[in-house]
């Protein structure tokens, strides 16, 4: 079940540093005491249950939310909003099928919509959106209206439009939700090669870690208002998890390496902002 | 323009010779250009942001601010952009998803109608200027207004150049565009404030309850032809010029008819001929991959035996 091609990154630089980090809405503490650290190349998930916290560590490193607690660098500074250097596709289910634009247009803003005023020339623009579409393969996607394509087809083109400024990490909230198994495989497989090819930083939120566990370097879990982090072999483990939960959990594995996790998740949890 | 219309001849020179010798109509013609193409261009982002019924709400805010501008003396259009800037700013300061807040936005917009009303049960030319807001009335535009509506399409576009892309890319993927540090509230206020603008103007051609007419239907004409939204603000500029200069020919010409009527009967007839074509186009393919004629027979016929 381990990665076959997990290298050792303890020399390459670090992306991000958690230092007993703390994220609070309101009162309500969401998570404390996280201390993590993310490499230049990793593949990282983020695992728990449903409004454990995942959307708002995005939230620290986009610079979109402060810590009530601790610090957070990312590229060795505080985050902040419009940091160039990150990609981001948010959570997100559909489009509205009435959204006549081509698919193309979008990832086109992905390297354009941000500066003000009229632009003259297309071409770099154009090219690049070519580029982002090639590496996650949807050239051929390109002229299709975004209200008509499908789940997957819909989540390789955000990735397109979260590449095409060249990022140096990537931010992905739950983009294998809504997929089948097959599609969620593709995709893991495309967005896999692009963190070994272009050696781009990747932490994805999962909710189900099995159609990626061959190919992660590192998982984050949170749950109950707590962070644990290491390899898939050191935290996802009973042990690891009923410290992490406080309550009794049992990794189960089937005969194909596949995990589930028993009695962590609590299906009537309500969904947090 | 009660009584008949202009003699019609079969030589549509001379009509139109005939037509431009009227100051009035040249008034209308101009007044009318500049506006549509405001609302083709503003009516794009109305359809990408899905604010229709926003803009539908804006017009009836305006209408009780033109009614109280007739109350007070004033040029109607002064009271139209006061209330529907103040309106706008409220629906932008609501936060992102105020252009779908139907029940509070309609909540305040049926006040404001009765409010409007008031307003003009208070002044005492009661119908003709009640008929004039809610309708429009652009053969009785002045040169002042005229150049008054010049004026505020200038902003309004001066805006929209400035902020074209953003807008655009925050109306497609707000939250991606958010984490790419655009200003989200600045610019949501900066887009209710251009449809304000454009509300206004529009209002005098056709009324705050035919805005719909100018401000969305040509644009949902364009997003159905086309995929690229430059070339969709273009056609949605066409469809409302087009429109409007049909729309004022032919009620010069007809004579008895109000010009909103034509406008709206024009923007209508384009949006079902486009809306039937695609479907009809969809129906024919469909038919063609599923073996043509054959296919059609078959389903035909197979429906005939399950009836017997």
């Amino acid at each position: 079940m381990a990665s076959l091609d997990r290298v050792d990154r303890s020399a390459d630089p670090s992306i991000i540093r958690a230092d007993h980090l703390e994220v609070a809405y309101k009162d309500k503490v969401v998570w404390h005491d996280a201390t993590f650290e993310v490499r230049r190349g990793e593949f990282v998930a983020l695992i728990g249950p449903n409004g454990a916290g995942k959307t708002t560590l995005f939230r620290l490193l986009l610079g979109l939310r402060r810590p009530t607690r601790g610090s957070l660098t990312v590229f060795g500074s505080t985050p902040r909003r419009g940091n160039r250097r990150i990609g981001y596709v948010p959570q997100r289910h559909t489009v509205d099928n009435d959204t006549h634009v081509a698919a193309e247009v979008l990832v086109r803003l992905g390297a354009s919509g941000y500066r003000w005023g009229p632009q003259f020339t297309f071409r770099h623009e154009k090219a690049a959106a070519r580029e982002a579409l090639e590496a996650v393969n949807a050239t051929e996607l390109g002229g299709t209206s975004l209200g008509s394509l499908s789940g997957g087809e819909l989540q390789r083109i955000f990735l397109a439009e979260a590449l095409v400024g060249n990022p140096e990490m990537l931010l992905l909230d739950e983009p294998l939700s809504n997929l089948d198994i097959r599609r969620a495989r593709e995709l893991v497989e495309v967005v896999h090669s692009l963190v070994r090819h272009r050696r781009v930083t990747t932490l994805l939120v999962a909710h189900d870690i099995n159609p990626l566990i061959e190919c992660l370097d590192k998982v984050i879990y949170i749950a109950n208002g707590h962070v644990a982090t290491g390899t898939p072999e050191e935290v996802l483990t009973s042990s690891s998890l009923t410290e992490l939960y406080g309550v009794p959990v049992e990794v189960l594995h089937d005969s194909r390496g596949n995990i589930v996790i028993v009695g962590g998740e609590d299906p009537h949890e309500p969904e947090r902002p | 323009m009660s009584g008949s219309g202009l003699p019609w001849s079969w030589n549509i020179v001379t009509d139109i010779r005939l037509m431009w010798s009227f100051a009035f109509i040249q008034n209308a013609y101009e007044a009318g250009t500049i506006i549509a193409i405001v609302a083709g261009i503003v009516g794009y982002f109305v359809v990408l942001r899905r604010s229709a019924f926003a803009t539908h709400a804006l017009g009836h805010v305006g209408f009780s601010g033109a009614a109280g501008a007739v109350v007070f003396g004033v040029n109607p259009v002064y009271g139209l952009l006061l209330f529907t800037m103040g309106g706008g700013t409220g629906m932008a300061l609501l936060g992102r998803r105020a252009a779908t807040r139907d029940i509070e936005i309609g909540t305040v917009l049926a006040f404001m109608l009765g409010l409007g009303l008031l307003f003009l049960s208070l002044y005492h030319g009661f119908a003709t200027e009640a008929y004039a807001i809610l309708f429009g009335e652009i053969l009785g535009i002045s040169p002042a207004q005229v150049a008054f509506t010049f004026e505020a399409s200038l902003v309004v576009l001066a805006v929209l150049v400035v902020i074209y892309r953003p807008l655009l890319f925050s109306s497609l993927d707000e939250d991606v565009a958010e984490a790419r540090g655009l200003p989200m509230l600045a610019l949501g206020l900066a887009f209710m404030l251009m449809l304000a603008i454009a509300i206004s103007i529009a209002v005098q051609v056709i009324g705050v309850l035919l805005i719909f007419a100018l401000m969305v239907t040509p644009a949902a004409v364009a997003v159905r032809l086309t995929r690229r939204p430059l070339t969709a603000v273009i056609v949605s500029v066409l469809v409302a010029v087009v429109c409007t200069w049909l729309g004022i020919f032919v009620a010069v010409f007809q004579g008895q008819f109000p010009v909103s009527f034509f406008i709206v009967t024009f923007a209508f007839g384009i949006y079902v001929i486009v809306r039937g074509a695609l479907a009809l186009g969809q129906a024919v393919t469909n038919v063609r991959r599923r073996g043509g004629a054959r296919y059609l027979g078959r389903t035909l016929f197979s429906g005939l035996i399950r009836r017997g």
